[in-house]
């Protein structure tokens, strides 16, 4: 049981030393700052600029984040403060269950329904010309995606403040908006910060359903309607080539490791995060 | 508060909708009993049945193994360790684990073959399904052998079982509602995942038969049948695409549903 458990333990710290391994051919030769800094992606030349890959990761799950926060939030908050008890009987479990959809299925949805409506409707509404695979295509399509975790622990962290804490408040006369604002929002924000950092950290490494509808063109993106190129779909698009150029697989590693040093980084942001509240209010069902 | 509540709801629902109502018209009898060969993606005659057989087999074989593994060491971390900094480590580690992007798992996985020597297979792609598995079927189970009361635990000790005994015969019954949950819940994740079997698993037109060689699955089904320039083939794609919805919809339902009939089952 022993080895077992260690074996399962030692999965994640491999990975990155896999990784890292992996991506010393292309570190010894091409300087860090160029790899991350630089715009040039000419992988025949020995040109390795993952810039316009990062700007597009950072573009649409940055877009995702800014689409997905408020509706998630009013929502968890209506869950957990307003909801009737058959309504969030009703709504939660439905939500859980279609938290669980597939990637390639939300992509399916973005190219059937999201990629039309920006081609069709808001491009010629906004005066411009796209085909519709876009930064604004990806984001909603991960907005979607993202909306259930944000939900589902906001909703748990919100319930988890004391009633104490919301019962001295309406007891010195503020109305039931203004506890949940300044006083079990305020309480927490931890919580939900944590909440927001596990939804970014999902958004960031998505693959498929961002790779369907975002147009994948390696140029840095100006516009929301704009194609972007982000890291997760390079590597699941360029993967057959790489295996004939030592360099371009050692670059493409790198282009991993990136990703997981971000969500790892995120992902021990939250845990701290939630750790403290946990602290704070003896807190058992968040995880 | 409500209209983002009917936004959120809406769109995820918008998702069912769209794909099926898309998808239904190319839903034949076909799509289930023919494989993909011959001209097929010329929007010829055929089936996805290779890819359907395919997912069966990758999600079936990770789920085996990660049950496997994650069992002895759920047990282990709450009967034997359950206090130690090597359980804080463990749980750490499959926490981090769990936010690891499923490309990642499918790069990983590769590097792994690459060592044993493996091209694009079946066992490649259940390799990379396992170690998506583990941490959500770890930590689930995890959770529900937490709340395992102490008491019965020591009814077992006081008539003189072993520690192991006591989690083989007393705990795991005990907690056998949430582990079936967890495992329906980690096989419908590994049944929809694509990005960490596509370069793992590889596709192919034919029906497995080797854990050598490459095989189809249906997230990758649905997203080949969309590049392909036919209308045709691509509302095949929208069916492949509904049927896998409709498989993980109705697995996760399932996991709500059995976790309830087999709740009867234990000590209150």
């Amino acid at each position: 049981m022993f080895a077992v458990t260690l074996l399962t333990a030692l999965i994640a710290p491999l990975m990155v030393l896999g990784l890292v391994q992996r991506s010393t051919l292309i570190l010894g030769t091409v300087s860090l700052r160029d790899l991350i800094f630089s715009g040039s992606w000419n992988p025949d030349e020995g040109e390795f600029g993952f810039a316009p890959f990062i700007a597009g990761t950072i573009w649409v799950s940055g877009l995702a984040m800014l689409l997905a926060i408020p509706p998630s939030l009013l929502m968890a908050i209506y869950l957990a403060e307003y909801a009737s008890k058959r309504i969030r009987s009703l709504i939660k479990p439905l939500v859980d269950v279609l938290a669980g959809t597939p990637s390639v299925v939300c992509g399916l949805w973005g190219v059937l329904l999201i990629v039309p409506f920006i081609r069709d409707c808001l491009g010629p509404l906004m005066g411009v010309s796209t085909t519709g695979y876009s930064i604004l295509a990806g984001g909603l399509v991960l907005a979607i995606m993202v909306c259930p975790i944000i939900v589902s622990i906001s909703d748990e962290v919100i319930r988890s403040v004391p009633r104490e804490i919301r019962e001295a408040s309406l007891a010195v006369g503020a109305t039931q908006w203004q506890t949940v604002k300044h006083v079990v929002v305020r309480q927490a924000f931890g919580g939900i910060a944590a909440a927001v950092i596990l939804g970014f950290g999902r958004a960031f490494g998505e693959t498929m359903a961002v790779l369907m509808v975002v147009g994948n063109v390696p140029t840095l993106p100006h516009s929301i309607f704009d194609p972007a190129y982000p890291i997760p779909a390079l590597i699941a698009n360029d993967y057959g080539e790489m295996l004939s150029i030592p360099f371009y697989q050692s670059a493409l590693m790198f282009a991993a490791l990136l990703l997981i040093t971000v969500v790892f980084v995120f992902s021990i942001a939250a845990a701290v995060l939630l750790r403290e509240f946990k602290k704070r209010y003896g807190l058992a069902q968040v995880s | 508060m409500q209209l983002s509540t009917l936004l959120v709801v809406g769109g995820l629902m918008s998702i069912v909708v769209v794909v099926f109502v898309k998808g239904a018209p190319a839903l034949t009898l076909q799509m289930f009993t023919q494989t993909s060969n011959g001209e097929y993606y010329l929007g010829k005659e055929g089936g996805i049945l290779n890819a359907i057989v395919g997912s069966l087999d990758l999600a079936g074989g990770a789920t085996v193994l990660a049950i496997a593994a994650s069992i002895p060491t759920a047990i282990y971390l709450n009967e034997y360790g359950s206090r130690s900094k090597f359980a804080a480590f463990v749980r750490n580690s499959l926490d981090l684990l769990w936010s690891v992007p499923s490309i990642i798992y499918g790069v990983f996985a590769f590097i792994l073959m690459v060592y044993m020597g493996l091209g694009t297979s079946l066992l490649g792609g259940i390799v990379a399904l396992t170690m998506l598995e583990l941490p959500i079927m770890i930590r689930a189970m995890d959770e529900i052998l937490r709340t395992v009361p102490q008491r019965l635990k020591e009814a077992s000790y006081a008539l003189g079982a072993t520690k192991l005994e006591t989690a083989a015969r007393t705990v795991i019954r005990q907690a056998f509602p949430g582990i079936i949950t967890a495992v329906l819940l980690a096989l419908a994740r590994a049944m929809g995942d694509a990005a960490s079997i596509l370069f793992t698993a590889g596709y192919t037109d034919n029906l497995p038969i080797s854990l050598f060689q490459p095989v189809a699955s249906l997230p990758l089904a649905v997203f080949f049948q969309l590049q392909t320039p036919f209308p045709v083939v691509q509302q095949r794609a929208y069916a492949a695409g509904f049927l896998l919805l409709a498989l993980i919809l109705t697995l996760s339902l399932g996991s709500r549903l059995m976790s309830r009939r087999f709740g009867r089952y234990t000590i209150k």
